[in-house]
């Protein structure tokens, strides 16, 4: 385990949680501050790039570069709490650390705004400081209400999986790392159908109609599966699965009042922090009514 | 007798441009297209192709190395990727086919073809540097929640690289809507 002194990040929000999903925000920086992480906010970000690489792959990887030289000036490691944006900041910095014709033409690009991509920082999701540097011993210390009759399932997302070749973390046919975080809180973690599917919010600018399908079918598996409740480790993913589930509802006529809790905000409550500390009133699917779930 | 289709006697030439599939091969992304030998393994992986009715993957890489060029830009399934990438893991032949589906999009749009929502937001990046309109009151929210004010991104540095990458034109000009 590392040093708890040691453990410093440089905060990279993106774009989907200050738009819609503070409740992952709050809740991150609760646990962050539980578990001794010193996050450092990240000043003059811009959008990690993804949701513009199929429109211009050039101005994709500029944007991302520019976030990553902004960290290698500040000297510290990224972490993030979306997918997308640490699967784009990831593979980018990977890809430009090894490929020199890519980063020859990048800086090229950031030479026009002052700053030069050097190699020398490095990107995590949150769940990678928690599985990597935080360590599950650290993580049970701040567990002081373990469930008892909890059952979850997750969904972990793609990005931080996929492509393997490129991001290399966990199975992404089988993906454990989330589930033994589950594990720490008590809540059993069940297994369920098609788990490493997509949840499609990509797509939903071009058509609404196919991601609600998706909703449907994943909540279809995972109260199947006898799970009370959906967790999440991505804003996209959750926003799909939660914000999303009301009007799948009404639209394909079937009820689910399925719960979707962020990792951090199940870690929070199994370290008995306070249920109006994490901005639970924002999620759509109430939760407060069946908060007695998760004492 | 039955009245027959007198546009199904017309016959209407398909046109091939055989350097379209080199074109694709050396845009970054592209390179793999040369080896898909059409298993199918991408679109019965696909989450996206499970509930739609026009988008096959593995339809729009044959059709690109046919070199059914205008066919495949202004396709618009070709906007129906979710990017999820579990066709470029299941791959037995190591094609990277989102990243073949990108270069296909980016293509697209050189040639106009850009749907309204992408347009949108290639102009809402380069208005607030992110991908969404952060509006009042989600910032106020902030506050109420205690959490840090968002710091504003820098509009000259978007601006600089968006006219270096040539992603400026897309974001004025946006293309014909396909």
């Amino acid at each position: 385990m590392a040093n708890p002194a040691e453990l410093r990040y440089l905060f990279f929000l993106g774009c989907t949680i200050p738009y819609r999903v503070l409740s992952y925000e709050v809740s991150a920086r609760k646990i962050a501050e539980k578990l001794g992480l010193r996050l450092v906010e990240m000043p003059e970000f811009n959008c990690c790039g993804l949701p513009l690489d199929p429109i211009n792959h050039e101005m994709m990887l500029a944007l991302s570069a520019r976030n990553l030289c902004l960290a290698e000036q500040q000297g510290l490691p990224i972490m993030t709490l979306c997918n997308g944006c640490a699967g784009t900041l990831r593979k980018v910095n990977r890809a430009l650390k090894e490929d020199k014709e890519a980063r020859a033409r990048v800086n090229g690009y950031l030479k026009e705004i002052g700053m030069e991509f050097k190699g020398t920082t490095e990107v995590k999701h949150l769940i990678q400081v928690l599985a990597d540097d935080v360590g599950p011993e650290r993580i049970r210390g701040i567990v002081k209400k373990p469930f008892k009759n909890l059952r979850v399932a997750q969904h972990y997302g793609c990005h931080l999986l996929r492509p393997s070749k490129e991001m290399g973390f966990d199975n992404p046919e089988d993906p454990v790392v989330l589930k033994k975080l589950i594990g720490l809180t008590g809540a059993r973690c069940l297994d369920y159908a098609d788990e490493t599917q997509c949840c499609g919010a990509t797509v939903s600018g071009i058509n609404s109609e196919i991601p609600l399908q998706l909703v449907r079918e994943k909540l279809q598996h995972v109260r199947d599966a006898g799970a009370q409740a959906l967790i999440t480790i991505c804003p996209s993913c959750h926003l799909t699965f939660d914000f999303n589930q009301p009007r799948m509802e009404r639209s394909l006529g079937e009820k689910f009042d399925t719960p979707v809790l962020h990792y951090p905000q199940l870690l929070a409550l199994a370290a008995d922090v306070n249920t109006n500390e994490l901005a639970l009133e924002e999620h759509k699917v109430n939760v407060l009514e069946k908060i007695s779930l998760f004492c | 007798m039955e009245k027959r289709d007198s546009s199904a006697e017309t016959v209407k030439p398909v046109k091939v441009n055989p350097h379209f599939r080199h074109e694709v091969m050396d845009f970054p992304g592209g390179k793999t297209l040369k080896t898909c030998f059409q298993c199918g393994t991408c679109t019965s992986s696909c989450p996206v192709a499970r509930f739609s009715s026009s988008y096959r993957p593995r339809q729009i890489l044959q059709m690109a190395q046919l070199g059914l060029k205008e066919r495949v830009l202004s396709n618009e399934a070709l906007w129906l990727c979710a990017a999820c990438f579990t066709c470029t893991d299941r791959c037995p032949q190591g094609v990277e086919v989102a990243s073949v589906l990108r270069t296909l999009r980016n293509m697209a749009v050189a040639e106009g073809f850009i749907p309204e929502a992408y347009r949108a937001l290639a102009s809402t990046v380069l208005e607030t540097g992110y991908a969404y309109k952060i509006t009042g009151l989600r910032l106020k929210k902030r506050e109420e929640l205690g959490l840090p004010s968002l710091p504003k991104a820098n509009l000259l540095d978007m601006a600089k690289l968006a006219e270096v990458t040539k992603f400026l034109k897309v974001a004025e000009r946006g293309g014909k809507s396909s």
